[in-house]
């Protein structure tokens, strides 16, 4: 006798975000990314379209980076020094979806670059590629508000995906891509209520949900993952379930947190028994990248080619029906 | 699905009685819904009231214990879909698989390998579980390969078809409750027969999930009670994992005993990375055993961080004694750090300060177990609770100075700290990769 199989019926699909626009829509790209508009839980088909892959947006700075590990450095090459070479890399040879652009020279800790110098690098990068892009200030509110309207600006027209909003600063930014044709990054600290909340106050201005995506900022593989795993858990059954303000598609920068862990890290003299340390490394951002896809993310920001490669083949496989 | 107290007051005698405890069968149903109580506190029940009840009493997904008392894991027992609902029990058994085709050498190399797979994350252990041994050759030779293995005191997972070997095998393991893997249709009699005898317990495998509930489902009329289900894991993952996901609910929503049964994933043999991605889905989606092939320090250690991450109780974080905790050589001029006492936030702080080699007090105030962000915003590491922990710490009698360092993130309680502790504030790093050069910097 057949079983009866438990299915479960949803009500509500994530939305459907887009990024980059088309030379005919207004923009340069030769190609655009959709995300989001799942109708179940990750990769259970039979209950759900998935009509679109998770995909996967390789990280460039716009300065040489000074924290990464060499194991990191080292397999990106000389075009870390330069963020267009580097992103045309991404592009070309590692085959990313997307690129996500880090605007780390803008902090006023690091070298506080004077704004014309990161609009320029906004336009060469668009220049240079034709995949679309994501755009990430360098996280201090004051200098973000005074140059992402800027970078907005001078890509107007491009669709970028642009961060981050968070509850206490959110205006700016969202009027800046409202007025440009741009979509935003609400970001919130794991906490299902804040990114409730926040994606209100987004939407109160007028953006629609298909121009947000949600960053329940998550934690590397064993620092912290399983608290942002499960709010995403939460948040996706509440959007299935019909709550539409939390039914946006997940970003997750899985490269920046996973190689700031001891384990992404340290060499093997320093742990013998943790085993080879550029393995241990790529390992350390693909695993946390596949267990967050298992949580429903559907953009994972990632550093290390190899880990990216590892990521995409599988889910290539996942979304085998 | 529980039964109500009322389901379970239609199967009492109702004659109130009193002899169990209760003035009225009633209140004694009512209080063993609640599962206050055992039903054997009522000496008039019916057997088939008992037998009602005892099934519904039983855990949805059984509870299997591989190994002797010495060296065993539990697998199973689990009660939810999604974490944060509950929590995952038991954490899932990761064992390797070791094949008698390999010369006698490789088998001892590989096993002083496995030997070492055991490490110490924020305050816990963390190692594998079990051995499983492969036939590919003839019952001697895997007689051979199993006493080679026995060294080990790991519970034994045994994957062959020859019931001869097997029985072999099991004689050996007398006593050790091995499992033995898998039973399809053709040998289930067989190996049922085997597991009985020899207290084994037994997983059974098919091609797709209604014949493993037949098969899950004639194992245990033939009286074996510990059963295992082995989903097909060369299959497309999306349908892997939706076989995972439709054995989980069938067992929790539906009630199926026949699916109610831990999940044994086994891993072919692929490229590490491969493995262990295959095998943190797996970890992630329901399953309660999982074997693989690949070695790799780097791979083990990865899917056990994960594995610990995924079973941490959501309402209960890992924490660690909140009190002061003098790293190195401290002397009355030695710096002193404040954090909460949630075991991440610690260990962050605590490796940090061992590589800066400098020697620090560490200050874990209790914040239930929360980070220091979520704490400040909680109010349970304010102004007051810090000053508090610094007076019942003891380390004003033991310092000098009274300098604190508080993590960067809650600067703006400086003032006030200030004003409450007395102690002069130093605003140290946001991040605890900070330390070491903050730490070297001070002096
Ligand atoms: S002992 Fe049994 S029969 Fe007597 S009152 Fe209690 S439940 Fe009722």
């Amino acid at each position: 006798m057949a079983l009866d199989l438990v299915k479960e019926k949803w009500s509500n699909a994530v939305a459907v975000v887009t990024i980059g626009a088309l030379k005919d829509e207004g923009g340069t790209r030769s190609s655009v990314v959709r995300c989001g508009g799942e109708e179940g839980l990750p990769f259970l088909f039979a209950e759900g379209k998935t009509p679109h892959r998770p995909v996967i947006a390789m990280e460039v700075l716009d300065v040489e980076p000074d924290d990464w590990p060499q194991s990191l450095t080292s397999a990106i090459g000389p075009a870390i020094k330069n963020p267009v070479e580097w992103a045309v890399k991404c592009e070309k040879d590692y085959k990313a979806d997307l690129i996500c652009l880090r605007l780390a020279g803008a902090h006023p800790d690091a070298q506080n670059r004077p704004a014309e110098q990161l609009t320029k690098v906004v336009k060469d990068i668009l220049q240079a590629t034709t995949i679309p892009l994501i755009l990430i200030g360098c996280g201090e509110d004051k200098r973000d508000n005074e140059i992402l309207p800027l970078c907005s600006q001078a890509a107007k027209g491009e669709r970028l995906l642009i961060g981050e909003t968070v509850q206490a600063n959110y205006k700016t930014l969202t009027a800046s891509a409202l007025a440009d044709g741009h979509s935003i990054i609400a970001q919130s600290p794991i906490d299902i209520n804040i990114a409730k909340q926040l994606n209100i106050l987004i939407s109160d201005m007028s953006m629609s949900i298909e121009r947000i995506v949600i960053n329940p900022t998550v934690g590397a593989l064993g620092y912290g993952l399983e608290y942002a795993y499960s709010i995403m858990e939460r948040a996706r059954l509440a959007a299935l379930s019909g709550d539409k303000m939390l039914g946006m598609p997940f970003i997750c920068f899985v490269g920046y947190e996973a190689w700031r862990a001891k384990e992404a890290k340290a060499s093997e003299t320093e742990f013998p028994t943790w085993g080879k340390q550029l393995e241990r490394g790529i390992a350390w951002e693909a695993l946390t990248a596949t267990t967050f896809l298992q949580a429903g993310a559907d953009i994972l920001v990632m550093r290390h080619p190899k880990a990216v490669e590892l990521v995409r083949k599988h889910i290539d496989e996942l979304m085998k029906e | 699905m529980a039964l109500s107290g009322l389901d379970i007051y239609k199967l009492l005698p109702k004659t109130n009685c009193r002899q169990c405890g209760f003035p009225t069968c009633l209140a004694f149903a009512l209080s063993l819904a609640k599962k206050a109580v055992v039903l054997a506190k009522c000496p008039f029940v019916s057997e088939q009231a008992k037998a009602a009840l005892e099934a519904q009493s039983q855990p949805p997904i059984k509870l299997i214990t591989l190994g002797d008392d010495a060296n065993k894991v539990e697998v199973g027992n689990e009660t939810v879909l999604f974490r944060h609902e509950e929590k995952f029990h038991h954490p899932c058994a990761i064992g390797f698989i070791i094949e008698d085709s390999l010369s006698n050498q490789e088998i001892t190399q590989r096993l002083e390998k496995i030997k070492q797979f055991h490490f110490e994350r924020v305050g816990q252990l963390i190692k594998t579980d079990l051995i499983a041994i492969k036939q590919t050759q003839t019952g001697e030779r895997f007689i051979e390969v199993l006493k080679l293995v026995l060294g080990i005191n790991q519970p034994l997972a045994l994957i062959s078809n020859d019931k001869t070997a097997l029985g072999d095998a099991l004689k050996i393991l007398a006593g050790k409750k091995p499992l033995i893997y898998a039973a399809d249709s053709e040998n289930l009699n067989a190996f049922s027969i085997l597991a009985k005898e020899y207290g084994a317990s037994l997983a059974v495998k098919a091609d797709s999930i209604d014949s493993l509930s037949e098969l899950a489902a004639k194992v245990k009329e033939s009286g074996l009670q510990d059963i295992l289900i082995a989903v097909n894991t060369n299959n497309k993952p999306s349908r892997t994992l939706g076989e995972l996901t439709q054995i989980r609910r069938q067992a929790l929503k539906k009630n199926n005993r026949n699916l109610g049964y831990p999940v044994i994933a086994v891993i072919e043999k692929l490229d590490s990375y491969q493995e262990l991605i295959k095998a943190g889905d797996y970890l992630a989606k329901y399953a309660g055993i999982i074997l693989l092939n690949t070695l790799e320090e780097w791979a083990v250690l990865s899917l056990l961080t994960l594995r610990q991450n995924i079973y941490t109780d959501p309402q209960k974080p890992l924490q660690i004694e909140p009190k002061l905790y003098p790293i190195g050589n401290t002397t009355e001029n030695s710096p002193v750090l404040v954090t909460t006492n949630f075991s991440l936030s610690y260990y962050t702080v605590l490796g940090e300060v061992e590589a800066s080699k400098v020697p620090t007090n560490i200050l874990s105030v209790d914040t239930e177990g929360m980070s220091v962000l979520t704490a400040w915003a909680a109010e349970k590491f304010t102004p007051d609770k810090i000053s508090d922990s610094l007076k019942k710490s003891g380390i004003e009698e033991k310092l000098k100075h009274r300098n604190l360092i508080i993590p960067g993130y809650v600067a703006v309680m400086s003032g006030e700290l200030e004003e409450k502790s007395g102690w002069k504030i130093v605003v140290g790093p946001k991040e605890a990769a900070g330390i070491p050069s903050f730490l070297k910097n001070l002096t």
